[in-house]
């Protein structure tokens, strides 16, 4: 098989090892705090953390997560779906582990300062 | 802040906001390139995981007797400063995963559609697209070696493109030219902003 990619998404080969709801103990994304793909999370520094309570990828989240990171880094880095993550994420911000800062979102347009930063950005490469 | 071993960014819990900017078109037509072109990580590779039957449902009970599928999304990110970091996403090329894209799409700066001169039609479904959800975008002519090189204005006419959105040639292995059609993407969201106001 050379390329993975051509297999057919629909085909039952194609599905997921662990079903997401075993990580997240059958929680679903509706019991979630409202993350986005790019919002951005860190570990909370003064956290004391009980990693007994966690699980094992939370544990991975928050070692990730000392340096800050978009949710989809996260889920892109431990090889764990997007929508997984939100839920184990929830649970970290939900126990103080985690803080999360929202994108900008087409409810707050993109003021001139940022457009002319994200230029500036773009030409510094 | 200098000292070495600790983590800056942690002690101080300053937390970046995110932008995005979608890399739209067809299948090929250089969308993983162009993000890897000027991204400043080596594109990463999220899977999202899809339940065909649940669209716009949040509960996923019964969920076993669904086809599951999975979709990946590249990505690329460019820190604009301490505070600003922009994300490149490259949408899915397949039509059928489109659903995917109104959370994509949700709160994005503004879309380049990467036209494939051999297969222009293939980016007709991006264009419209981002039309019907006022997404500013730019039309980026990705010029494939040996295919034939269009007048940007061949591909406006042939696209039906307004004559407000910019349309660029660029070669998107290139850096430079990546940035050339980003830029002109900022410049155009200016344009839109200021217009709308």
């Amino acid at each position: 098989m050379p390329d993975r990619h051509e297999t057919d998404p629909g085909s039952p080969e194609a599905g997921p090892l662990v079903r997401p709801y075993v990580m997240t103990w059958g929680r679903q994304r509706s019991d979630a705090v409202q993350l986005d793909m790019i919002s951005v999370v860190i570990a909370a520094r003064r956290a004391e953390v009980d990693e007994m309570a966690l699980e094992p990828e939370q544990v991975a989240i928050l070692d990730l997560c000392r340096r800050p990171q978009s949710v989809a880094e996260v889920s892109a880095r431990l090889d764990i779906p997007v929508a997984v993550v939100k839920v184990l994420l929830s649970d970290l911000i939900g126990r103080g582990y985690v803080l999360a800062r929202a994108p900008y979102t087409t409810e707050s347009p993109v003021s001139r300062d940022v457009l002319q930063a994200v230029l500036d950005g773009i030409q510094r490469l | 802040m200098a000292s070495k071993g600790s983590d800056p960014s942690s002690g101080e819990n300053v937390i970046p906001s995110a932008i995005k900017i979608l890399i739209a078109g067809g299948f090929g037509a250089g969308k993983t390139t162009m993000v890897g072109s000027v991204s400043e990580i080596a594109p990463l590779s999220t899977e999202e995981l899809m339940t065909e039957a649940s669209l716009g449902v949040d509960d996923l009970s019964g969920v076993e007797e669904k086809s599951t599928t999975t979709v990946a999304l590249d990505f690329g990110r460019i820190t604009i400063n301490d505070g600003l970091v922009l994300y490149l996403f490259g949408t899915p090329g397949q039509q059928r995963f489109w659903f995917m894209w109104d959370e994509l799409a949700l709160g994005s700066l503004g879309a380049v559609v990467l036209a494939d001169t051999r297969r222009l039609e293939t980016c007709f479904p991006s264009v419209d697209f981002f039309e019907r959800r006022a997404i500013p975008f730019v039309v980026a002519v990705n010029c494939f070696e040996g295919a034939h090189r269009y007048d940007p204005e061949e591909v406006r006419e042939a696209l039906s493109i307004s004559p407000h959105t910019p349309i660029v040639l660029c070669d998107a292995r290139s850096r430079e030219s990546s940035k050339e059609v980003l830029s002109t993407l900022v410049n155009h969201v200016a344009e839109t902003v200021a217009a709308g106001v």
